[in-house]
């Protein structure tokens, strides 16, 4: 393969600009060896992150041709169909330099919605029997994989015009704890995914469910929580 | 800050999102003059019956087969969100979201053959 | 959006559905035989069920476009919130207002 890629990367901070680079095409090339060859061999002044490059970490995720992806796990074959690629930092997030985003914002939220296990129990107690085929374990699972890439968040258009909205990964951490029969932390998240940035900000874009790389569904997940949150304001659990 | 149009807002769910979005606006921007034309009866049905000669005009025929769209579409891309926030999920959600834009189109048209 | 409000925005669309799909066919019947005003008012003046039917509607519209008109307000404009909800209310007492007044003229003139 002799072609050359013509692509552009995001150079700076929040202000900044694309600067075009001429890189060598070859068999079976990713995105994220396509910014590897840059800053080894053009600029090594360019900043990106990456851990595992083997789509198992997350940590390379950024925005390819308008789209958030796994850098490692996006062939250029694929999506640079006429040589030209465009590479920029996750949206939604603010940049700290060139191709790597600041994910503090994504944690805060986080922790926000309260998607951290509140424990009921010690050490001391027994280990709790959790049956694997009830419907709350089953929930759980289906959405427990998540780890934390931050793919949804910048493809979510709710998150990027509604600066409270708590967003679809912790969202739908926020769901798998709801449904963990150990947690006693319920009353406090129902009550913190029900307000204002909650999950009825959600309008179904389904840009998360699209684009999530661990084949999650925010949208599903949230719509339970939805559900979930209107009964408890039934019920008068929960306030606004 | 891509210079591209995020690739991802050209899925069907998207623009489904988008044009529930959009009609619901411009429902809400033609309701008042809506029901201020209805309003008109108060004055007398020679009033109420002027203003619907008036609306026989092709423009307002044209601009009328428009909102039946976007009323239709409204109701469809909202069921299909009560059925999404409210039963459990199923899969086939553009298929839905094109479905939806499909058959008010046609509901459209059927009120396009009927006027003109 | 909270839940509060989604409720009420989510009540008000499925009270809505069917008198969505009534009033469609009620402009297709009207479109097709070419109803006059004084056809329609003789149809409306004095009318209970009408009266009732297009009530129900013009509340639950009111209050479900205002909520739909707030989202948008507060995701697409720069104003703060408590400016937001102002339209909002704004928006949703002009369509009651305008909304039964019409409803008075087709049933009780």
């Amino acid at each position: 393969m002799n072609t050359e890629l013509s692509v552009s990367l995001w150079r700076g901070a929040q202000d900044g600009h694309y600067e075009t680079y001429r890189v060598p095409q070859r068999a079976s090339q990713t995105v994220l060896d396509v910014v590897t060859f840059v800053q080894r061999h053009i600029d090594p002044t360019l900043s990106y992150r990456f851990a595992c490059r083997v789509g198992v970490c997350g940590s390379c995720a950024m925005t390819v041709n308008g789209k958030p992806r796994w850098t490692c796990r996006t062939h250029v074959a694929k999506v640079a169909g006429d040589g030209t690629l465009e590479i920029g930092p996750l949206e939604n997030l603010p940049v700290i330099k060139d191709l790597a985003a600041d994910m503090a914002p994504f944690f805060d939220k986080w922790q926000h919605a309260k998607g951290a296990f509140a424990p009921t129990q010690t050490r001391h107690e027994p280990i709790a029997p959790i049956k694997p085929d009830t419907t709350a374990r089953k929930a759980a699972d289906a959405a427990i994989e998540c780890i934390n890439c931050g793919v949804c968040y910048a493809a979510c258009d709710t998150v990027r015009w509604n600066a409270d909205y708590l967003g679809p990964a912790a969202l739908t951490r926020a769901w798998t704890l709801v449904n963990d029969e150990r947690d006693g932390g319920n009353s406090a998240r129902l009550q913190a995914i029900a307000g204002a940035g909650g999950c009825h900000a959600c309008h179904s874009h389904q840009s998360c469910q699209e684009l999530c790389p661990q084949a999650l569904n925010p949208t599903a997940a949230i719509a339970a929580l939805k559900r979930r949150t209107v009964a408890a304001y039934l019920k008068g659990e929960i306030a606004v | 800050m891509s210079t591209q149009l995020i690739k991802h807002r050209g899925s069907p769910l998207w623009v489904a999102a988008m044009l529930h979005r959009i009609s619901g606006l411009a429902l809400a921007i033609f309701l008042p003059p809506h029901f201020l034309a209805l309003g008109l009866a108060l004055e007398g049905e020679a009033r109420l019956d002027s203003f619907l000669r008036w609306s026989e005009q092709p423009l307002v025929k044209v601009s009328e087969i428009g909102l039946v769209f976007l009323f239709t579409v409204h109701l469809l891309g909202g069921l299909r969100i009560l059925v999404i926030e409210n039963f459990a999920w199923r899969d086939g959600q553009k298929q839905l979201a094109t479905l939806a834009a499909a058959l008010s189109a046609i509901v459209a048209f059927a009120f396009l053959v009927r006027v003109f | 959006m909270n839940v509060r409000l989604y409720l009420w925005q989510r009540a008000t669309a499925v009270v809505m559905a069917p008198l969505v799909v009534a009033h469609i066919a009620v402009i297709f019947y009207a479109t097709r035989h070419g109803l006059s005003a004084a056809d329609i008012l003789a149809r409306t003046h004095g009318s209970v069920a009408w009266a009732a039917f297009y009530g129900v509607f013009v509340l639950a519209v009111s209050i479900h476009a205002s909520i739909g008109v707030r989202n948008i307000l507060n995701e697409w404009l720069p104003l703060n919130e408590r400016r937001i909800d102002a339209c909002a209310v704004f928006f949703g007492l002009v369509l009651a207002t305008l909304g039964l007044r019409a409803v008075a003229a087709v049933v009780l003139s």
